[in-house]
């Protein structure tokens, strides 16, 4: 057999699967925009070229090279692609709520790509979210970052392989509820929280001094050293240990909060993000100093009682702090205007354009580890950009294009009205929904609940 | 010696009792007030730049240029806007403090048909939540009770006063439920079938209530002898028409029938919900029905519909000819109400339309129309001094009049920003 055709078909294999693993890039001119850079002011009338996915040029009279499509957006707006940094959609499952710790569960293996969700966030706007595990666990699994690449049938192509590893944690009310109040076991309290994470480290701790142990006596000669069994639970905790992972944090108030940082203090861990954070406000001179930052809501308080005492005013504090604060969505409804919700820090604290803007975009990129890539209107940047007819911070702005690697996902005007992937074979009758039904963080644990009362599950964040 | 150690006893009482009560108590003040050179959108009579309105005794005595400042305080309003108080058509707001707490949710009574429920006697004038609400310029809302068939009636409140009597606006509501044909959420899992028979149950239910309802309204027509039954008294007011209804309706097929269940019944009604009216719009506009729509931001009913479904509902009726009000169906983010407006204005129902929606559209659904709505001479001073355009999510809202009351321009929001936007101590506590 001629070893030649061996080599020539591999390469065929190797090739074809080279094509199916790059997603799809694309190159266009926007002409005359005022370009709403983030990082480096308001641009008039300005140009943005961009070439495979890539943004090339800004400026003012780029002419489009051949075969590049161009847009005129005078009178319009330009901005980076909104990034959330905590959501629920386009998944399958949220919640291993099996045990107070679940590290070693990956939301990247329940990537569901025919949520129609994701075409509502492009609508809004929004080109990357943050898929997290559910706040049922103290230490949930590993989460991972999408890019809206919709339409695609493969999970895969919607990840974003550029971004960091990161990993959930929740404080407070819902790990304790479903676990302490739910099953009757740590935790049950705020103390029980803290002393699961802490034993957490610890052993983690142990292991890695295992494999260490371990490593060094095998590098004796003769040596009959045998590994300590694998455990991909304690392997991930060992990564944050190592900074490889940033965590993102449920929580709401200050003393839980306050806790968290003290216990990543003694365990040298700097990768951590503070999610919802409604009490933040209360420690953001240790939020600024200690952490990565705060991802919040704008406005939601009072739906549970851990967030009575919270103030809309919360971005606002945080960011006059010097806390890298952004804006997220937790939520199916709520990733659909996330511009809006930036702009209520302008009437909750009356934050700069580019403060607000920032919010949604530079801030959360930085938060999830991608401000390389993404996350502001640069050179070099991926060219994932939104057009709006307003100014993104008015009420009656209405996006009008959304790309992601610079191309089109979402264009009003050629919007299809039904923009599902696929219809249920089962479903002889479309169901109707009066309440958003899922992209919680609490889905999926619905059964230990069932006594709390049915107005629990009109906020369960 | 006695005497000296009581002088000395009392006066460290008097400083204990100055430490706890220090501090300054925002309290509404009633008076005589003008706000002076503003730009006044009257909602019902144009706009009227560099103009003035003179609140005294609660109304508005006076708008125009030139008013006499005569014993008014006196409010300068230069490049600030005046616009009528906001009405949410449809919250839990004072009906519930903390929502997961069940002890503090106050807006659904057990069983089905409890008509008699009050809303009115269950809203906390102490709320958290009010003061947070009316800052924003919201100052009317209809505290609606939920669950079951009938759940209650339900009751509009001015966002001030010390008792549920000085809030309520005139204005009563008996609230039914229609059978619906949708989901309640993804929890509801029942079969596409056993939808459709629990719709039809309760539709069979309803006939033998309403009989019931009617017999009642007969024999006490004719002067009976009734025994005491709330229920029945309840229901026999929306019979006779003396009362109207709030029917709770939101699938396209489920509002077709409630026109239908209207027409055969001659009742007075007020359809609420109403998610998916678009697809009906005119059926609804036909039967010349009301409607209170909200929240705009949801998602769509169906995953087959438009991203933009809920966002455009509200434009698609009013352009039927529905007259539409708006509600966010919330309880502590009623001040979302001037944003909802914002965004059914930009996807469909237009500025001018939108702030109707919002004032003298539920004004005139409610009956109340010769109090609120709009800043006319003679209506309650029930109103709001803003920077710019309510809706607009940059607005701030400088000034709330309510009743003719200035309402503190503060609540539990604004206060904890006050105590936490400079931290002392900060990150370190410098004590030697």
């Amino acid at each position: 057999m001629n070893k030649n055709i061996y080599l020539l078909l591999a390469g065929l294999i190797l090739l074809v699967n080279a094509g199916f693993a790059q997603t799809k890039k694309g190159s266009v001119l926007i002409k005359n925009a005022t370009v709403l850079t983030i990082t480096q002011g308001v641009l008039e009338n300005t140009d943005v070229l961009v070439e495979n996915g890539v943004i090339r040029r800004i400026g003012q009279g780029i002419n489009a090279p051949a075969n590049t499509i161009t847009i005129n957006a005078a009178g319009k707006y330009l901005m980076p692609g909104i990034i959330d940094a905590h959501s629920h959609i386009a998944l399958d499952a949220v919640n291993e709520a099996t045990s107070p710790i679940t590290a070693e569960v990956k939301m990247e293996d329940v990537v569901n790509p025919f949520e129609v969700s994701i075409y509502r966030a492009l609508a809004g706007g929004v080109t990357i979210s943050h898929a997290m595990h559910g706040s049922a666990n103290a230490i949930g699994g590993q989460n991972i970052t999408l890019k809206h690449r919709y339409g695609t049938f493969d999970p895969d192509d919607l990840l974003m392989k550029e971004a960091p590893r990161t990993i959930k944690f929740a404080l407070g009310e819902n790990p304790t509820r479903v676990h302490g109040r739910g099953k009757s076991i740590q935790p049950r309290t705020r103390m029980g929280v803290e002393a699961v994470i802490r034993n957490g480290f610890k052993e983690a701790q142990q292991y890695q001094k295992a494999w260490k142990d371990y490593e060094n006596a095998s590098k004796q000669r003769n040596s009959t050293a045998v590994p300590p069994k694998y455990d991909p639970r304690l392997q991930t905790l060992a990564d944050i240990l190592d900074g490889q992972i940033i965590i993102h944090c449920h929580s709401y108030r200050a003393d839980e909060i306050y806790m968290l940082i003290n216990v990543c203090r003694e365990f040298d861990i700097k990768n951590i993000v503070f999610s919802h954070v409604n009490e933040g406000f209360k420690v953001a001179p240790e939020l600024a100093a200690y952490t990565m930052g705060a991802s919040v809501f704008a406005d939601w308080w009072a739906y549970k009682f851990e967030v009575y005492y919270s103030t809309a005013f919360n971005a606002a504090i945080l960011t006059r702090n010097g806390v890298v604060t952004s804006i997220n969505s937790d939520s199916g409804e709520l990733i659909r205007h996330l511009y809006h919700e930036a702009a209520k820090t302008q009437r909750y604290g009356e934050l700069s354009d580019e403060e607000a803007l920032a919010l949604i975009t530079i801030n959360p990129a930085k938060q999830l580890g991608i401000e390389q890539f993404v996350g502001s209107i640069e050179v070099g940047k991926q060219a994932d950009l939104v057009v709006f007819d307003e100014h993104p911070l008015s009420v009656y702005a209405v996006p009008q294009m959304t790309f992601v690697d610079g191309v089109k996902y979402f264009d009003i005007n050629e919007d299809q009205d039904d923009q599902r992937l696929k219809v249920s074979a089962t479903e002889m009758v479309e169901p109707i929904y009066l309440k958003e039904h899922d992209h919680k963080c609490m889905q999926d644990v619905d059964f230990f609940f069932t006594n709390f009362g049915r107005t629990l599950f009109g906020h369960t964040h | 010696m006695k005497k000296i150690s009581l002088i000395i006893i009392s006066c460290f009482l008097a400083f204990l009792a100055q430490a706890q009560i220090d501090g300054e108590v925002l309290k509404p003040q009633s008076g005589k007030f003008l706000l002076q050179n503003a730009t006044v959108v009257t909602v019902t009579q144009g706009i009227l730049e560099g103009s003035s309105v003179l609140i005294n005794d609660g109304k508005i005595e006076a708008v125009g240029q030139n008013l006499s400042s005569d014993g008014a305080t006196v409010i300068d309003c230069s490049g600030h806007y005046i616009y009528p108080g906001m009405f949410d058509g449809g919250t839990r707001l004072g009906l519930v403090e903390v929502n997961s707490v069940p002890e503090t949710q106050d807006f659904a009574e057990i069983g089905d048909v409890t008509p008699n429920m009050q809303a009115l006697t269950a809203v906390n004038p102490n709320a958290v939540a009010i003061p947070v609400t009316r800052v924003s310029g919201v100052t009317t809302t209809l505290a609606v009770p939920s669950g079951g068939i009938f759940p209650g009636t339900a009751a509009l409140i001015n966002l001030n006063g010390y008792t549920p009597d000085q809030m309520y606006a005139g204005f009563k509501g008996l609230v039914m439920n229609f059978p619906s044909s949708a989901r309640r959420s993804t929890y509801d899992r029942r079969s596409e079938e056993d939808i459709k028979k629990d719709a039809e149950k309760s539709m069979k239910n309803i006939a033998e209530i309403w009989g019931n309802a009617k017999k009642y309204h007969a024999l006490k027509e004719k002067g009976g002898q009734l025994q005491y039954y709330p229920e029945m008294e309840h229901l026999s007011k929306a019979v006779s028409g003396e009362m109207t209804m709030l029917i709770e309706v939101n699938a396209a097929s489920d509002i077709e029938q409630a026109i239908k269940w209207i027409k055969e019944n001659e009742v007075k009604a007020i359809l609420t919900g109403v998610a998916e009216g678009w697809r009906v719009a005119d059926k609804i506009a036909e039967a010349n029905l009301p409607v209170i729509t909200g929240p705009m931001l949801s998602i769509p009913t169906r995953e087959s519909d438009r991203f933009d479904a809920s966002y455009a509902n509200a434009g698609k009726m009013a352009k039927a000819g529905v007259k539409v009000a708006i509600r966010t169906n919330d309880a502590e983010n009623v001040r979302n109400l001037p944003f909802n407006a914002g965004f059914a204005a930009a996807y469909g129902l237009g500025k001018e339309e939108a702030l109707k929606a919002v004032t003298i559209n539920p004004a005139e659904i409610f009956g109340v129309a010769d109090q609120l709505g709009s800043i006319e001479v003679g209506k309650n001073a029930t109103l709001l001094v803003a920077d710019g355009d309510p809706f607009e999510t940059k607005t701030q809202i400088k000034h709330v009049f309510i009743d003719g009351y200035k309402i503190p321009m503060t609540s539990r929001h604004i206060q904890l920003y006050q105590e936490f936007i400079e931290r002392n101590p900060g990150l370190e506590k410098n004590v030697k």
